[in-house]
């Protein structure tokens, strides 16, 4: 058989790959891509492991803290770390790190809550101005501007002064205050993605508009959200640190870490450092991890940086 | 003399042309979290001077790739083999002020989104007058001056306002103009252009490559143009290369390769394009199947698993066919069964068809572009001309009889 | 242009207007007596003629929408009123308050630019190399430390353990209030005044350095992987020059705009460091205010900093579509 003879009948041709119109949109990369890539980062990597061993601290908190909130030793005033506090004692007496460690879940549940509530505001207000753009996108964002312009301490404490001072006011006010930076980032990612071609595509195969909004756009603006997520639950617990330190924050006996270093004060460096150290530790070690985890997402969740 | 550079047998130019560029069986790629995507798998050619010289390929074949390698724009890039020969030196092994010296003056390069491209916060005639400011050492003045001239030799208007302005107040057209007055700016002997033309309206396309021939023989230069587009090809080039996977397939002149292809990929871009003179119900012959993955390359030659020819098992997946020497003075192809292919033209491959048969392949969704009859058809992208019931895209009537490119047909 | 400039001035009246009376609301649902404060605290009990008296004073106890048409209407002719607490004038209190914070600001300011722009320009040239890392790291932790921790660890760094150590006078610095008050050219500290001013200007520059440090980084990466960098490689010219002439420019317009707003956030929100040093400014003031229920100085402060921040950005904005020729020629395709 000649290769014109060849011609007439076709080889083993392969066949073409999925041309479903939902997956020819932004390449992003797929699930076991981003975890591959996320472990590669050690300093992302430590920051999950710390965030984890923080969440098994708070869950396990009443067994693994020694003494409880209140308890008081007598006598062991502002006492340096030792065998039976192992980090020290308080102004009153209290053991130091049963309370960093209820303070765990203070914290946790403080950032975690309060960064949801900003979400779901957030992407809901975000998406619809830059879904749809015109009026309601004016509205919103004049909206959002009047809230940016007032400092947001003041506001915080503004707000904390009708709402009261319980934790549960402390992560309304913190929801409520974050949502203006999700917003944003939201709706530039949508006022972006809208444009798309495949967007276009979408409409023209007549799928409805919320449809569009939800399957096709939210998934490509979910990087940024994720990543400013995490990043914002770190910064609901120095904003929390913040509020206590005015006086605003939770108040006793939570053991909230901002409280505590607002009460040890700077004057105990000298005489107690014990007192300010280790709750102030705890902050840094904490948000420092949901930075670096934070960043990691960012770099993994990037289909641009191979 | 230096400059005429005897090739060792297996040179793809007809003898007694001076060579000035030669690429000799460069290997090369990148190390990725994945693998080693191997983008330049072996390829070879040579271009002579003031010729046109065409690299054609699907995205993903590696044309860019193999472009940028001259000039050493890509730093991360791992040559492992091979030479690139300008004036008989090897670029590869230049010590980098050298090779900066050879970038922008001796060779230039016109890239493909001139919106990218350019820098948006300087004003084009600065960036045209750096060039001549890096490499001749003029002052702003002067620099100033000759990018109006050369503005103007690329035929923009008004090139002294328009030298003050900014990229972005050009339009898709003008830009890619100013970018081929930056290349020329100091009269490189060889400008490379990346698919220069891929990024613009098909009008004004006809007018970019015409400005860009004018351009060439005007300085003398070569071009390597670099693009998928054949139509582009067929009117403009002397010569061509395929590429597939890293790969050079075919080498010839345009006649050649349009003509009497000697590569079943080259066959079926050939055949896989609308005619002028379909009537409308033609099947179109889409190459089944996806172009092959950088890193997980299939065994043997390259294309086997999408070649309605292939011999499997066999010599197709079993061994990597070279580029050899198959007909006329330097008609090059990298197919086992290449002289084989002599009888084949695109008419009996698209009779052959059953139309029932590739109703199957055709309805899977992809879009392949058709065209009713001739009214549709940018008649100036790709004048046809028939020939014994073959239409050739692009080829007039007089290129069939000369060697050299002819003249952009007017289109305005 | 101008009509831009027109339009973004206009749009702040609005904003300003509802940002005020969203906190004039606020207060107004407060527990708590404004008149009892005034006359003396919340804890004695007051007699009911004085109280009468400070409500018609105040015009405390006519209705809210009528104290709300009041402030405004004072509010307009730059009437700020008088403190409750102490009976000053709230436009001599924002005067003091507001130049003492600005020149903090000043200097924090350019404590970020310098150390954060450095910083985060060689860490994207050196990619990946230790000193980046080291660098990534380092403005992790810093923007993970609380603002109040830092002040603390420097105030006992620099004043306390001076003082046990016994360091001599020289080499001394001041951890609270703004010491001397003296200046020229307005932001210059002469004689004595570094020593206040050191210690809360890098406290206060500490989170926004990072910051800076990392956008500035992250600005420059990204052009260096732009296409016209390639172009200017192609050109041949030297990598220094392709980074300095054509990278820099358009690295910093985003990088510029976040220090036009970093100084305008400085001014206002300042609350912790200024607690923490005791310098006299605009934010703990404010706050202040809000525990004391003192209504006019918190909203004349208020609408002070809401103003300053919100001209400070106008004139952000305007510079960058200055800088940016996209911007400020607009999108004309001439063909």
């Amino acid at each position: 058989m000649t290769l014109a003879d060849r011609a007439r009948a076709p080889g083993h041709i392969e066949a073409p790959e999925s041309t479903d119109v939902a997956d020819l949109g932004v390449a992003r990369p797929l699930r076991a891509d981003v975890w591959r890539r996320f472990k590669r980062n050690r300093l992302a990597m430590v920051g999950l492991g710390f965030i984890v061993l923080l969440t098994v601290v708070a869950i396990f908190a009443p067994w693994i803290a020694p003494y409880s909130i209140t308890e008081r030793a007598s006598g062991e005033f502002r006492d340096g770390p030792s065998a039976d506090h192992w980090f020290g004692t308080d102004a009153i007496g209290r053991d130091v790190f049963s309370r960093v460690v209820f303070g765990a879940r203070v914290s946790l549940r403080i950032g975690f809550l309060a960064t949801l509530i900003a979400l779901v505001v957030g992407v809901t207000l975000g998406a619809t101005a830059g879904f749809f753009g015109g009026g309601t996108d004016s509205l919103i964002m004049r909206l959002t501007d009047v809230f940016l312009a007032i400092p947001y301490i003041i506001l915080a404490v503004s707000i904390a002064t009708v709402v009261g001072r319980s934790e549960n006011s402390i992560i309304l006010i913190l929801g409520l205050t974050g949502w203006l930076f999700v917003t944003r980032i939201v709706r530039a990612s949508f006022l972006g993605l809208r444009r798309l071609e495949y967007v276009e595509a979408a409409t023209a195969l007549g799928f409805s508009r919320p449809r569009i909004m939800f399957r096709h756009v939210l998934p490509n603006a979910l990087q940024p959200i994720i990543v400013y997520g995490t990043i914002a639950i770190g910064a609901v617990i120095l904003s929390e640190a913040a509020l206590s330190f005015v006086g605003v924050g939770p108040q006793e006996p939570t053991p909230a870490w901002g409280r505590m270093v607002a009460d040890a004060g700077g004057g105990s460096l000298a005489s107690a450092p014990h007192m300010l150290f280790f709750p102030a530790m705890a902050i840094v070690l904490t948000v420092l991890a949901f930075i670096l985890v934070g960043d990691g997402l960012r770099d993994s969740l990037d289909p641009k940086l191979k | 003399m230096a400059d005429v550079i005897d090739a060792v047998a297996g040179r793809s130019v007809a003898p007694g042309t001076e060579v000035l560029l030669s690429m000799r069986d460069l290997h090369a790629g990148f190390d990725t979290d994945d693998g080693r995507v191997q983008a330049i798998d072996g390829v070879s050619f040579d271009v002579a001077r003031g010729e046109v010289f065409a690299i054609v390929g699907e995205s993903g074949s590696g044309k860019s790739v193999t472009a940028m390698s001259i000039l050493g724009l890509q730093p991360t890039l791992d040559v492992t083999e091979g030479e690139i020969l300008w004036k008989g030196r090897d670029l590869l092994t230049l010590p980098e002020d050298e090779r900066r010296r050879v970038r922008g003056n001796e060779i230039a390069m016109i890239f493909q989104d001139p919106l990218t491209a350019l820098n948006p916060v300087h004003t084009v005639g600065r960036q045209i007058g750096e060039m001549a400011r890096i490499h001749e050492g003029i002052g702003k003045k002067q620099a100033l001056e000759r990018s109006i001239e050369l503005l103007d030799l690329v035929g923009i208007p008004e090139s002294r306002k328009r030298a003050q302005m900014y990229p972005h107040e050009y339009s898709g057209g003008m830009r890619q103009r100013a970018m081929i007055a930056m290349a020329i700016a100091c009269n490189p002997d060889l400008l490379i252009a990346d698919e220069p033309t891929t990024a613009l309206d098909v009008t004004v396309q006809a007018q970019v490559l015409e400005v860009l021939v004018d351009i060439k023989d005007e300085i003398d230069s070569a071009i390597i143009l670099i693009t998928h587009d054949l139509g582009v090809v067929a009117g403009l080039a002397h010569r061509i290369m395929v590429m597939y996977g890293g790969r050079g397939v075919e080498l010839g002149t345009t006649r050649e390769l349009f003509y009497e292809p000697r590569h079943p990929y080259t066959l079926g871009l050939l055949a896989s394009l609308p005619r002028l003179d379909d009537v409308g119900d033609e099947p179109l012959l889409p190459i089944a199947g996806s172009p092959p993955s950088l890193i997980r390359k299939p065994s043997g030659c390259v294309f086997h698993p999408r070649c309605r020819f292939a011999r499997v098992p066999g010599m197709c997946d079993g061994e990597v066919p070279a580029l050899r020497l198959v007909a006329g003075d330097a008609h090059m192809s990298a197919c086992h069964y290449a002289e084989e292919l002599a009888g084949v033209t695109i008419e009996s491959l698209r009779a052959s068809v059953d139309v029932t048969a590739d109703a199957e392949l055709l309805d899977v969704g992809l879009a392949v572009p058709r065209r009713n009859g001739g009214d549709e058809v940018d008649a100036e992208a790709s004048d046809v001309f028939v020939e014994e019931g073959v239409a050739h895209p692009g080829v007039t009537e007089r290129s069939l009889e000369d060697e050299g490119p002819q003249t952009w047909p007017e289109a305005r | 242009m101008t009509s831009y400039i027109i339009r973004r001035l206009l749009q702040i009246i609005p904003t300003v207007f509802v940002a005020l009376s969203f906190l004039f609301f606020i207060f107004f649902a407060l527990p708590g007596d404004p008149a009892s404060l005034i006359a003396g605290g919340a804890e004695r009990t007051i007699d009911p003629g004085v109280m009468e008296r400070i409500n018609a004073r105040y015009g405390l106890g006519n209705s809210i929408w009528a104290q709300f048409g009041d402030y405004w209407q004072r509010t307009i002719r730059w009437d700020l009123g008088e403190s409750f607490l102490n009976r000053r004038s709230v436009n001599e209190i924002l005067g003091e308050r507001a130049v003492a914070s600005i020149r903090l600001a000043i200097w924090a300011v350019i404590i970020e630019v310098i150390v954060g722009l450095c910083v985060g320009l060689l860490s994207a040239i050196r990619r990946y190399s230790w000193s980046d890392k080291l660098t990534t790291i380092v403005t992790a932790v810093a923007s993970a430390i609380p603002v109040f921790v830092l002040g603390f660890i420097l105030q006992w760094a620099f004043a306390v353990k001076p003082n046990q150590w016994d360091w001599p006078e020289w080499a001394r610095l001041r951890t609270s209030g703004i010491g001397p008050n003296s200046w020229t050219l307005f932001f210059i500290p002469t004689g004595e005044q570094w020593r206040y001013l050191i210690l809360p200007a890098i406290t206060l520059a500490s989170v926004t350095t990072a910051l800076l440090a990392r956008m500035t980084r992250g600005s420059m990466l990204e052009v260096l992987r732009a296409d016209y960098m390639r172009t200017a490689r192609a050109k041949g010219l030297r990598e220094r020059d392709v980074v300095v002439r054509h990278g820099l420019r358009n690295a910093m317009l985003p990088v510029v705009t976040l220090i036009g707003l970093d100084f305008g956030t400085a001014i206002g929100s300042a609350v912790l460091t200024e607690t923490t040093f005791s310098w006299p400014g605009l934010g703990s003031q404010i706050v202040a205010s809000v525990n004391d229920r003192d209504l006019p100085v918190l909203l004349g402060l208020t609408l002070a900093v809401v103003l300053a921040y919100a001209f400070v950005n106008l004139i952000v904005d305007i510079s960058y579509a200055w800088f940016d020729p996209r911007i400020r020629l607009g999108k004309g395709e001439h063909a």
